[in-house]
């Protein structure tokens, strides 16, 4: 096998992507959780910002620095490959409630894959996920893996708003909307647990590495811890 | 305050280090723009600074002060006399200040000597709607909302002279640096994204610029979920580009053909609806020369005294 990974290519004008895998998988994750470390350690105050995710790192670099010598300092200080995955810190569980009108995309999933709505609603809460990345907006922690059997692309053009609390599946993996935004992914239920604080920390009940796990809850139910349905 | 207008947000250079928690960046969307202001007032780089987005802001002051207005041609009046902008102009307290709607561009900045005094979040005042953080309650200005100001006697009098003032035009070419999954698009697509002209949807915002016009396909629908930069070009299944701006979510799963250079999506938020815009390849050297010129020439204009 060609030796294709750590790669380094550019993303525009101050800003570098470092691919460390090819697809989700917790080994490859838990390469990019020590990467980003050794990033920060290397670059310092060159370092504007970083975004690590499921295979990758996106590393936002301070002007007038180049690509070439970021790319060398990057390149020096990686950490080989960790061996396993590492230990989950903590279990988290979160309540969701399963319904066509808390999750519109609930029942078109369901015919796309074949499949009943309580199949569905089967199959995503009896997977334990594993948080692989945080972003896209505040407290938006993406879980892998979803069950193949309910696996569903992202929509053709995202929705202009998206309501807080969606829970919702993108190809095989599924997130928590931690506020309304725009977004492309199928919604099939909501959580009424909310993920992201801005004023107390440690700002999100979920941390990179935690292991996740829904809990079906009843309309009633759903409602008493606080969800709202509009 | 008393008229919010359209869109007005506070917003400095924006919010950097929490794309680990999710945190966009925010901040002006202008950049050259914002820049001026600063320089014209004499603050700080990353003061605070109103951006009212189409128009309809008024204020009431309550301190003396000088305040200074760049960005799009919005009308400036102090009492119902119309001022220029790109100056800097005393203001009394009692004295109420008005932008009107756009004639050109979309972005106008209003800033104070030493700039609005809001206390910082994650570390900027910067607002971004979306998450409900920064300026005040992470809200749109509106009605009743008091800025703090220092009260500030003495300033230059500087201003930018007209012929020096950018313009806003209906169209712009917006140079682009390819980006990593370059490859996934097909050399005809990658024709088409570069030769056809698109026109700016009515769904743009802070968040991303949608395009519409010839669509461009992808080899896939959507890639493993990655960090976004400034200005990146995600190609959703539909085809339409959507730039992605100041507010542009962290991560996303949808391929990006490329990334606009920051001088050009500077002036892409400055279009409106219908605007139309053209695509063309550089290299990141080519980019790099490009913001060295800049720096060099376009920001550091001689601001004059009047």
């Amino acid at each position: 096998m060609r030796a294709e990974y750590p790669r380094i290519t550019g993303a525009g004008e101050s800003a570098l992507m470092l691919y460390l895998g090819e697809r989700v998988d917790p080994r490859v994750n838990a390469w990019v959780q020590c990467a980003a470390r050794a990033v920060e350690q290397a670059l310092g105050a060159d370092l504007v910002d970083l975004v690590p995710a499921y295979t990758s790192i996106l590393v936002i670099y301070r002007p007038p620095l180049r690509f070439i010598e970021v790319a060398r300092r990057i390149r020096a200080a990686l950490p080989p490959p960790p061996e396993d995955a590492g230990d989950a810190s903590n279990d988290v569980t979160l309540p969701v409630y399963y319904a066509p009108e808390a999750g519109a995309d609930l029942e078109a999933l369901a015919a796309r894959a074949g499949l009943s709505v309580d199949a569905v609603i089967e199959y995503h809460a009896g997977t334990v996920y594993r948080v692989y990345a945080i972003g896209f907006a505040p407290g938006f922690a993406y879980l892998g893996q979803v069950d193949e059997r309910i696996a569903a692309p992202r929509l053709d053009s995202p929705r202009l708003r998206v309501p807080r609390g969606s829970v919702a599946i993108a190809e095989r993996q599924t997130a928590v909307y931690p506020a309304p935004s725009p977004g492309g992914w199928n919604l099939i239920g909501r959580c009424p647990v909310p993920l992201f604080d801005p004023v107390r920390p440690p700002h999100m009940p979920v941390a990179v590495g935690d292991r996740v796990r829904f809990e079906p809850v009843s309309r009633k139910r759903y409602l008493a811890l606080g969800g709202d349905l509009q | 305050m008393v008229k919010g207008g359209v869109l007005s947000l506070l917003q400095d250079g924006g919010r950097t280090g929490y794309h680990r928690l999710g945190l966009t960046n925010g901040g002006a969307l202008d950049g050259e723009a914002y820049h001026y202001l600063n320089r014209l007032l004499q603050n700080a780089p990353g003061a605070t600074a109103v951006e009212t987005s189409v128009g309809g802001l008024t204020l009431r002051v309550e301190d003396d002060t000088w305040i200074c207005v760049t960005g799009a041609k919005m009308p400036l009046t102090v009492n119902g006399e119309e001022q220029p902008r790109w100056c800097v102009h005393p203001v009394s307290a009692g004295d109420e200040i008005a932008l009107g709607f756009a004639r050109r561009g979309a972005r106008t900045y209003l800033g104070v000597a030493g700039g609005f005094d809001v206390p910082p979040q994650f570390g900027s005042t910067a607002t971004v709607l979306r998450e409900g953080i920064g300026g005040l309650h992470g809200q749109p200005l509106a009605a009743g909302d008091v800025l703090p100001c220092a009260t500030v006697r003495s300033r230059r009098r500087l201003q930018l002279p007209e012929r020096e003032q950018p313009r806003y035009h209906n169209h712009l070419t917006v140079r682009v640096i390819p980006g990593a999954q370059h490859r996934l698009f097909s050399r005809l697509e990658k024709r088409r994204f570069f030769g056809a002209p698109y026109t700016v949807s009515e769904h743009s915002d802070r968040m991303g610029y949608r395009l519409e016009g010839a669509p461009v396909d992808c080899n896939i629908p959507g890639i493993v979920s990655e960090g976004i930069c400034q200005g990146a070009i995600q190609i959703p299944p539909d085809g339409n580009p959507i730039v992605l701006l100041n507010d542009r979510q962290t991560i996303g799963g949808y391929p990006k053909i490329g990334v606009a250079l920051s001088l050009d999506s500077a002036r892409l938020a400055q279009l409106t609806p219908g605007a139309t815009v053209h695509f063309a390849p550089i290299t990141r050297a080519t980019a790099l020369r490009a913001l060295d010129l800049a720096a060099r020439f376009t920001l550091n204009k001689v601001l004059r005294e009047y």
